[in-house]
């Protein structure tokens, strides 16, 4: 790493400063609180100095400077605040006040805009023109985009955050002087990634979304600081809550605050596509095969009979006759609470869930050794990456935009090996293509064994190879990251390779928002809670599936995953197995389930994930769906309903009590902070057996790698995980591994559910997409 | 075309060629054509440099910024190629005098290219000409054409084992492209934006190139002094000022035309001399000295030297060369609003207080001339082009408020006697005027 940047001297209205060399005036002026307005300059995005709001007296220079493109000088003296400054930026409002609609109060911007704090701040109270403002009317771009131009101040965010911060480059400027306007990249419409960012950095409502116009005001809403629910990659977003009918209903998603590992990136599903939450489909009531008909019941009803059900099978038949399926969708204690009522409730190790990465493999090398997974915040920061397999554009949004800006803000080198040319290789120093299949080759090669090439290149490229490995191999700090291609041996290969490079790290990809903590909370036959081997091993998903069909798994219990679809299961083979489905939805699997228990989902509960990286974050309840329990519940009023002593199954009733005097309420969005810190320090009573804490302390007690800091983690910062902690996993089938295919637009099952999704799709494609399930 | 008018007090330097016919390559080297840039081959690129600095040779785009100084900082090492790039796009409102040097004289501006490439290390030259000007191209592009036949540009120009490219490039009708960064971008293909500076040109130009920009007329005096000596040249203008210029003589005069004449030649001279004064036994209302953008002068304040140093004393500036002659027939707030018009259709957009207050400017004019303004506005005018003065991304929003804040402030009873729903005082067809402008 560079060394610490020189430091410079300045005055700034008469108070003396440093400033790193090098740096902008307007970032010196902020970090010492001394605030000097700006609509154009954005962090991290290219400087344009058409703002003008920003202008400051700098001594020995004949005009006032644009402090946003001024970069700072030893001795420099500024000065932000004195008449002449007042008067430019009031006459900068005014102006842009002149042609702006001034209609605030139906504006989604309201309360949130950039030009209404200026307006206030800077005063502009009379408007000095009297002739008619230049109008043009509001546009849609995309089911996701639309375009009001009179409200526009041309900051050129939207441009550059699309452009240079996602690289799609789909909106531009057209026309010149008054006529200047943002423009869409197809004439009147957007084809693009409906990422949303555009919408989320434009500082007044001129860009606002499909979603959340109209709908509601800032300050009418909750703000709850969670995690997305939809991919692996755990962008922390602040989801804006109101009352609803059936609830509480989610209208807004974004990370303005910019905290957590994403900034402010969110794709368009952390942006968007919540909406599931409140769909139609939504299951409210138990349901109860009766004559062959799924029909709704009491919560009673449903618990008792699963309950007495399962006992049956399993003083019948013993347990080894029922099988658990879990989700990659549910919390870290949920998983683990599952996994623990299969073991002893349930007396079965048959547990398995969706696997899309082979963790248990890369534990099997680090268990023991020095640590080398890096986090999320690693990717944005490394000299360099090596990314073998996975389209992260379409399967990975957040580490795209990760690498991506590493690439264009601090030069970091982006190597790609993979079978299609994906997007990302225009950030890459060298792209490498191979054939389908040939990651575990390419991996071997780049390990060491020079023999592993022979089957993928011909001989000519040879030296290309030998060059880059060469060049890895000397690249201190490399990120190495690998998509669900390299399996079982692969990983041993490119874990190798790692651990030659001083300071390389490793990411193994997943697929879904706790793809990560179903594995690490042990959800495998084979494996319990940080990798380590369970005494007997159980069944896996396809042998449970294969033990169905033959007539010996008497009992299903699926929790939050929809293995029929996914597995392209035949319904039939179920039909002498009693299944019992938890979910939101009626899935497929649902469809043929004996007992359905409707489902809270991550936006309805509390607890943690973990991201693909070994991130570990919170999810805090946000929306409200009347009637769904939390899995987490229902697996404990299950084991309840079997008669189990549940104090066994979560250790509630402990912790320490300590009168800390009342928590104060919180603000809006922020943290209860004395709540967190009585949390944190293991002060809180667990009074009740839903309480996922309870569960909490048992995997930090449990799973070493979970030992982090739980004030930080309750704050909502992400804390990574050490998977070299973990126990000395195992050797799995690679075939066992079945990649999602997501894209940018699909999210499994719940994507169906998402109306924001489908639009996109519908827009994008009229015919339906194939979509796969989970 | 425009026809060539003469004065006893011309000093004939950049226009010594004009109607000889030497388009012709031929012709122009029997005019002494590609003497200098022999001689540039046989000198070292510094002292190429400390000649134009001691010609007093100063930019006739505008700025007047010293030509040898701007050479000099170009670095002598840069791991990226060095550009010299010509700005022909003449659209200030009044100038039109590159315009001759092209139509006339246009391997001189090739020379003056080629000698600036000499003196910073430069293999490539772009000469950029205005949209607009699309007959020009054609007579640069067969000037180029003749001078690749003959070896002077290419590999090896002149056997001199020097390589030296030339290129021609049309604008596409944006006045604003003439700023020196705008015409980058055009140059490299997009929009003509301005570009934050610093880094400046010399260090960071074209395709990321040190570049240098200078105007076509700056350019083609180039020749001349290196043929002529910086002695010579910097003697025929007053201290600092070096040389002749082109002057384009427009508006109500009797000869309207471009002159060549001594920097510092006396303006009122200038008018009722060279000019022929005004016709019609009308008087004399205003001035503008230098190209549109430049502060109007009033008929008490135009005897006045022609030299960049001695008209910035009297708050205006030398500008372009572009003289123009306002008689007393002239409505003050007509000539406002056509100038005003023509930077609101010219703004490129980019920053707040150009885009909107030109556009406030004119809205506000336009209903002024109309009949229908208020007093307020003539303060609102004055207060809004302050605003401007001084605070856009590029002068163009400077070269808008500066003559609008002079209009104000000299003709402030012009604007007040439109008051009221008063028809224009100074327009007898009004009617037909207003309906004109009512639709600008
Ligand atoms: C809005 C604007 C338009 C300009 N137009 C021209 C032009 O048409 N031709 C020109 O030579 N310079 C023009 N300039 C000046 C150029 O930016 C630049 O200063 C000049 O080309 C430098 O050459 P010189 O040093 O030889 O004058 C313009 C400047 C501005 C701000
Ligand atoms: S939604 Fe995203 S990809 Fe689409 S225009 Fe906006 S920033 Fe660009
Ligand atoms: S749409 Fe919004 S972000 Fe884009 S230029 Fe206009 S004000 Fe700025
Ligand atoms: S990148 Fe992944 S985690 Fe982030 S918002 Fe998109 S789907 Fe959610
Ligand atoms: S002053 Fe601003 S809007 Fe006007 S031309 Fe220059 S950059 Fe464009
Ligand atoms: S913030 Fe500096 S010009 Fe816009």
């Amino acid at each position: 790493m560079a060394d610490a940047p020189k430091l410079v001297n300045l005055t700034v209205d008469g108070k003396k400063l440093t400033a790193p060399a090098g740096s902008l005036l307007i970032d010196a002026c902020k970090n010492v609180g001394i605030e000097v307005p700006s609509f154009c300059y954005y962090p991290n995005l290219s400087l344009q100095g058409a703002c003008r709001m920003c202008l400051v007296r700098v001594e020995k220079m004949p005009k006032l400077q644009t402090a946003c493109t001024t970069v700072v000088a030893e001795g420099m003296v500024v000065a932000t605040d004195n008449e002449e400054i007042k008067q430019a930026r009031k006459a900068m409002v005014e102006l842009l006040l002149g042609n702006h609609p001034l209609d605030c109060p139906v504006c989604d911007a309201g309360g949130e805009c950039e030009l209404q704090d200026m307006t206030f701040s800077y005063g502009a109270a009379e408007s000095k023109y009297m002739e008619p403002k230049n109008h043009k009317d509001e546009q849609q771009w995309s089911p996701v985009v639309f375009f009001d131009r009179p409200r526009c101040i041309l900051c050129y965010r939207c441009v550059r955050v699309c452009g240079e911060g996602m690289d799609v480059w789909a909106l531009g400027v057209q026309n010149r002087g008054v006529s200047s306007i943002i423009a869409p990249n197809k004439e009147d419409h957007l084809e693009c990634e409906e990422c949303g960012m555009c919408i989320d950095i434009c500082p007044v409502g001129a860009l606002t979304s499909g979603a959340y116009r109209y709908k509601t005001r800032p300050w009418e809403m909750n703000h709850v600081g969670t995690t997305c629910a939809h991919c692996a990659d755990g962008c922390k977003t602040t989801l804006g809550v109101r009352r609803a009918d059936e609830g509480m209903e989610i209208v807004r998603g974004d990370n303005r605050d910019k905290s957590g590992i994403n900034n402010d990136f969110l794709c368009m599903k952390g942006r968007y596509a919540f909406d599931f939450a409140n769909h139609e489909d939504r299951l409210t009531q138990p349901l109860i095969r009766k004559n062959g008909k799924l029909t709704p019941s009491t919560w009673e009803e449903a618990f008792e009979l699963v309950g007495k059900k399962l006992n049956e099978v399993r003083m019948r038949d013993g347990g080894s006759a029922i099988g658990v399926i879990g989700s990659t969708h549910t919390t870290n204690e949920e998983n683990y609470l599952l996994q623990k009522f299969a073991r002893a409730v349930l007396e079965s190790n048959n547990i398995d869930h969706h696997r899309t990465a082979d963790f248990p493999a890369l534990a099997a090398v680090l268990s023991g050794k020095q640590e080398i997974t890096a986090s999320m915040r690693d990717v944005y920061n490394a000299p360099a990456i090596l990314l073998i397999g996975n389209d992260p554009t379409e399967q990975h949004p957040l580490l795209a935009w990760q690498i991506r800006n590493n690439v264009r803000l601090h030069g970091a080198k982006l190597h790609i090996i993979n079978s299609e040319p994906i997007k990302l290789r225009r950030q890459a120093t060298s792209f490498t293509q191979i054939p389908v299949g040939a990651e575990l080759n390419a991996a071997s090669f780049l390990a060491g064994d020079d023999s592993a090439l022979n089957a993928i290149t011909a001989s000519a490229s040879r030296e290309n190879w030998a060059a880059l490995r060469n060049q890895l191999r000397n690249t201190e700090n490399l990120v190495i990251i690998f998509g669900s291609e390299i399996r079982g041996a692969a990983v041993t290969a490119v874990t190798h390779l790692a651990s030659s490079i001083s300071g390389a790290k490793v990411i193994a990809l997943a697929d879904y928002a706790n793809s990560r903590g179903a594995s690490d909370m042990g959800l495998y036959p084979d494996l319990l809670p940080g990798y380590h081997p369970a005494a007997k091993s159980g069944l896996t998903l396809p042998q449970m599936a294969e033990n169905a069909k033959s007539g010996k798994l008497k009992a299903l219990y699926v929790v939050g995953s929809n293995p029929l679809a996914r597995f392209h299961l035949d319904s039939q083979i179920f039909a002498g197995t009693f299944v019992v489905v938890q979910d939101m939805f009626l899935t497929e699997t649902a469809t043929i389930a004996d007992v359905v228990l409707p489902a809270a989902n991550l936006y309805e509960k509390t607890g943690t994930i973990t991201n693909t990286c070994g991130d570990v974050q919170i999810v805090k309840k946000a929306s409200e769906v009347n009637g769904p329990k939390s899995d987490f519940e229902m697996i404990v009023r299950i084991a309840d309903a079997m008669g189990y002593d549940v104090r066994n199954l979560v250790p509630f009733g402990r912790g320490e009590t300590a009168d800390m005097g009342q928590s104060r309420g919180a603000q809006s969005g922020e943290a209860d902070r004395h709540a967190v810190w009585l949390q944190a320090n293991n002060l809180e009573p667990k009074l009740s057996p839903f309480d996922p804490m309870a569960i909490f302390d048992e995997i930090q007690r449990l799973v070493p790698g979970y030992r982090v800091s739980r004030l930080n983690l309750l704050s909502g910062n992400d804390e990574h995980t050490q998977l070299s902690q973990s126990g000395p996993g195992a050797k799995h089938d690679p075939a066992l591994i079945v990649p999602a295919h997501d894209n940018l637009f699909s999210s499994g099952t719940l994507g169906r559910y998402s109306r924001a999704l489908n639009s996109v799709m519908e827009n994008r494609n009229p015919q339906p997409a194939e979509v796969a399930a989970d | 075309m425009a026809d060539l008018v003469s004065h006893p007090d011309e000093v004939r330097v950049v226009s010594k060629r004009f109607g000889k016919g030497a388009t012709n390559i031929d012709r122009y080297i029997e005019l002494d054509g590609y003497k200098a840039v022999r001689k540039a081959l046989t000198m070292e690129p510094d002292a190429i440099i400390n000649e134009v600095k001691n010609s007093g040779l100063r930019g006739r785009g505008g700025a007047g910024f010293s030509t040898g100084l701007k050479w000099s900082f170009v670095p002598k090492q840069a791991s990226k190629p060095k550009y010299i790039l010509c700005n022909g796009d003449e659209s200030e409102p009044g100038t039109c005098k590159d315009r001759l040097i092209f139509e006339h004289d246009p391997h001189a501006v090739i020379e003056g290219v080629m000698i600036a490439a000499l003196a910073v290390g430069a293999t490539k030259g772009y000469i950029y000409i205005r949209g607009e000007y699309r007959y020009l191209s054609e007579i640069m592009q067969k000037a180029i054409a003749d001078v690749y036949a003959k070896g002077f540009a290419g590999k090896n120009i002149f056997g001199s084992g020097k390589d030296l490219d030339i290129y021609w490039h049309g604008g596409a009708g944006a006045y604003e492209v003439g700023e020196e960064s705008a015409l980058m971008e055009s140059l490299e293909g997009k929009r003509g934006i301005p570009r934050i500076r610093p880094p400046f040109p010399a260090v960071v130009g074209l395709w990321g190139g040190p570049t240098v920009i200078n105007n076509a007329e700056t350019l083609a005096s180039v020749p001349h002094i290196l043929l002529g000596g910086a002695e010579w040249y910097a003697n025929l203008g007053p201290p600092k000022n070096g040389g002749t210029r082109l002057f384009c003589l427009a508006g109500d005069l009797e000869k309207p035309g471009v002159y060549e004449l001594p920097m510092g030649y006396n303006l009122k001279k200038m008018i009722y001399e060279v000019g022929g004064g005004i016709p019609n036994g009308r008087k004399l209302k205003a001035v503008v000295p230098g190209g549109s953008s430049t502060p109007i002068l009033l008929p008490e304040e135009i005897d006045v030297a022609m030299d960049f140093d001695s008209v910035a004393k009297t708050g205006s500036m030398l500008g372009s060369g572009g003289v123009v002659v306002l008689d007393d027939t002239v409505c003050m707030v007509k000539f406002a609003l056509r100038t005003i018009k023509f930077y609101q259709h010219e703004s490129c957009g980019w920053c707040i207080p150009c885009r909107e207050g030109t556009d406030w400017l004119k809205k506000t004019l336009i209903r002024f001339h109309n009949g229908a303004g208020l007093k307020k506005d003539i303060d609102n005018m004055y207060y809004l082009s302050e605003n401007m003065l001084g605070r856009t991304f590029c002068p163009l929003g400077d070269a808008a408020a500066m003559p609008m804040m002079a209009f104000v402030k000299k003709f402030r009873k012009e604007f007040e006697d439109h008051l009221d729903g008063k028809p224009c005082p100074y327009e007898k067809a009004s009617e037909e005027i207003n309906r004109e402008l009512a639709v600008l």
